[in-house]
């Protein structure tokens, strides 16, 4: 006789049967075609949402984003993500369908982990020594969704990165999508957009 | 009408004769200004990325009379298209009247390109169709000097086009020769023997186009190169036998081996270190985002069928190399592009499975959502560290008494590399016979004088 048979309005925690961690069975068709939906035509004036307190705890999560980021506190940012997230860095400026072309990067969420792992082996030449950054977060627009627990925001970001023989500059706007679980916001897609997405870029790999 | 072209750019830029060749280029080791030296860089605009062969781009990306891609042959700005009658052609992206480029899109279609700077306008022939004002002009514009000129040659190999300014050089099929065995092994593969290009990674490094060309084969580097990919791609492995892993323990005693096939290319055979089944290419993939979903659907609807399915999605275990710019590894179609002598784009276009003839039974879909996603992997998480080291060659090469590089891996070790009598040459896979071999080659392409030429319509 355990709790459950006390209280016949108990609803054990529901245990994922797929540890995103471990397998990646979120990424379906479904979900693609919901994800370009998504990022396709977002940003309507109509949907903006004014209200400067909210403007601004979305502002605050981003600019912990970037800190977190730039600290190369890991953990702790990927902790800001929904278990079942994305990271997505498209090729093509428009964002593309990443069904039919290749991304700059388009991570699940054990793709994020295997980039975290990888760059602590000590082994990623690409960054040893590491780059060091510092993200400017600005222009923050939040929109409304079709749902009140998910909203959009678009933030422009501009990394200065140091490493090896100087400082450089990267440019573009993120679209986050963020999903409201129990008291937070956590991040469930984030589509980062390079203003030079479709070029050839030098040593792409940081986080961005 | 062919111009010959012997002008003074070229004149200059030709090796200053100083170079003694047989120093630069020895048996075992060349000489760091072969990476370093402007000069020698701005002969190889001539020698090699002009008197050779040089792939432009693929059929894929200009299906359709009419289309074109813009790229660079050489340091050339050139327009690759399918002209209104349908022949393939590689006009130089350069206005005859003042030299401005005509196209300044990345792609796109167009019959007429008309300059942006004084309104002259072409027929994708190339052909000058009209200039505003022309009774402003003594000549009336029938010589062939004011067409566009284009790449005397441009042939395609199975969807590869290839172009050239050498009228002396021999045709495609006889520059490939033997190559083009494990480029058509490596096409048809695939439903119909063909494949369309997508989107690419991009990326650049600091340092001269022939670092990516020595590495392309390089059987030596990869366990410590890219010891953080290996490591990653296993991490949760119940087998540590995923991506490359064939390359720990005992590389010189696996199946695999390097082969060099003459006119600069090679080609490094991986598939005898896999599994020969259905299934085989699959199951050493590392970790990829809907993997599990992707595969458990296509189970569920084929059947045992999944896995020769899964395995188009997986990446073929080979690295075919054009010279002197391009490599097919994996599924991808990878280009070096010269920028500078200490600059170089490597761009590694994805491709799809095309299945017109419903060969995988309605699959096609999933198949390519999948292999974008391992076709992401290599660029993301290996070839940026490749890219660093070579960064940090041109880096370690301005010592500039500190002359030699060293290629000599496997020489003078008797019965490691074997010939057989077409010049055909096979050694263990982390073996550099490749490099001194294509090198060589190099040296005589910069030794000889070519006679290059530009077409105009007549």
């Amino acid at each position: 006789m355990g709790f459950a048979s006390l209280n016949p309005s108990y609803m054990p925690p529901m245990q994922p049967t797929h540890d995103p961690s471990l397998t990646s069975y979120y990424i379906t068709d479904a979900f693609y075609r919901e994800l370009v939906e998504n990022f396709s035509d977002w940003q309507r004036d109509e949907l903006a949402i004014g209200d400067p307190a909210e403007r601004d705890r979305f502002r605050a999560l981003l600019e912990r984003e970037a800190r977190l980021l730039d600290q190369l506190r890991l953990d702790e940012w990927l902790a800001m993500y929904s278990p079942e997230c994305v990271y997505w860095v498209p090729a093509t400026p428009a964002g593309g369908d990443p069904r039919r072309e290749v991304a700059i990067s388009f991570d699940d969420r054990r793709r994020i982990e295997d980039r975290i792992f990888r760059l602590r082996t000590g082994y990623a030449w690409s960054q040893a020594p590491k780059s060091r950054t510092v993200r400017m977060i600005s222009n923050v627009e939040v929109f409304a969704t079709g749902r009140e627990t998910i909203r959009m925001v678009r933030s422009n970001f501009l990394i200065g990165e140091f490493r090896v023989d100087g400082t450089r500059f990267l440019s573009g706007w993120c679209g986050h999508r963020f999903v409201q679980s129990e008291a937070s916001w956590k991040i469930q897609v984030r589509q980062v957009n390079l203003i030079d997405c479709d070029q050839n870029l030098r040593n792409p790999s940081i986080i961005l | 009408m062919l111009e010959k072209l012997d002008p003074p750019s070229a004149r200059l830029a030709h090796a200053p004769a100083p170079y003694d060749w047989d120093e630069l280029v020895q048996e075992d080791r060349v000489h760091r200004l072969i990476y370093t030296d402007p000069a020698i860089f701005a002969a190889e605009m001539t020698n090699i990325f002009g008197a050779v062969w040089v792939y432009l781009a693929h059929e894929s990306q200009i299906p359709q009379h009419d289309d074109y891609v813009t790229t660079r042959l050489g340091l050339r700005p050139v327009i690759v298209l399918r002209d209104s009658q349908g022949k393939l052609r590689a006009l130089f992206n350069r206005c005859a009247h003042r030299g401005t480029t005509l196209c300044r899109k990345d792609r796109g279609s167009a019959r007429i390109f008309t300059c942006p700077y004084h309104g002259w306008s072409y027929l994708n022939t190339g052909k000058l169709r009209a200039v505003p004002w022309p009774d402003g002009y003594a000549c009336d514009f029938k010589e062939a000097k004011f067409n566009v000129a284009q790449a005397p040659r441009v042939e395609s190999y199975r969807g590869f086009i290839f172009a050239t300014l050498n009228p002396d050089a021999p045709p495609l099929l006889d520059y490939l020769g033997a190559i083009r065995g494990p480029i058509d092994e490596w096409l048809d593969r695939h439903p119909g023997g063909r494949i369309a290009v997508c989107e690419a990674n991009r990326l650049k490094y600091k340092g001269n186009w022939k670092l990516a060309y020595d590495n392309s084969g390089d059987g030596y580097h990869v366990v410590f190169s890219h010891r953080s990919l290996l490591e990653m791609e296993n991490r949760l492995a119940d087998e540590a036998n995923k991506g490359m892993s064939f390359y720990r323990g005992s590389p010189d005693q696996a199946p695999m081996y390097m082969r060099y096939t003459g006119n600069g290319h090679h080609f490094k055979d991986k598939r005898p270190n896999v599994e020969k089944r259905a299934g085989g290419l699959w199951a050493i993939e590392g970790p990829h985002p809907g993997m599990e979903h992707y595969a458990e659907e296509l189970g569920r609807r084929f059947g045992a069928k999944a896995q020769e399915i899964l395995d188009l999605a997986s990446s073929e275990p080979v690295n075919i190399n054009v010279f002197p710019n391009l490599s097919l590894l994996g599924n991808h179609i990878q280009v070096f592009e010269p920028v500078a002598v200490d600059e170089t784009n490597v761009t590694w276009y994805g491709t799809a499975v095309v299945d017109e003839e419903g060969a995988l039974g309605g699959a096609v879909e999933e198949v390519n959502a999948l292999r974008m996603r391992t076709q992401e992997s290599f660029p993301n998480f290996g070839e940026v560290d490749d890219l660093a080291n070579f960064e940090e060659i041109q880096r370690g090469l301005a010592c500039l008494e500190d002359e030699w590089v060293y290629m000599h891996r496997g020489l003078g070790i008797p019965g490691r590399v074997r010939s057989d009598e077409n010049g055909i040459i096979t050694a263990p896979a982390t073996d550099e016979a490749f490099m001194r071999e294509y090198i060589k080659e190099w040296k005589r392409l910069m030794q000889a004088t070519p006679h290059l030429v530009v077409q105009r319509e007549p």
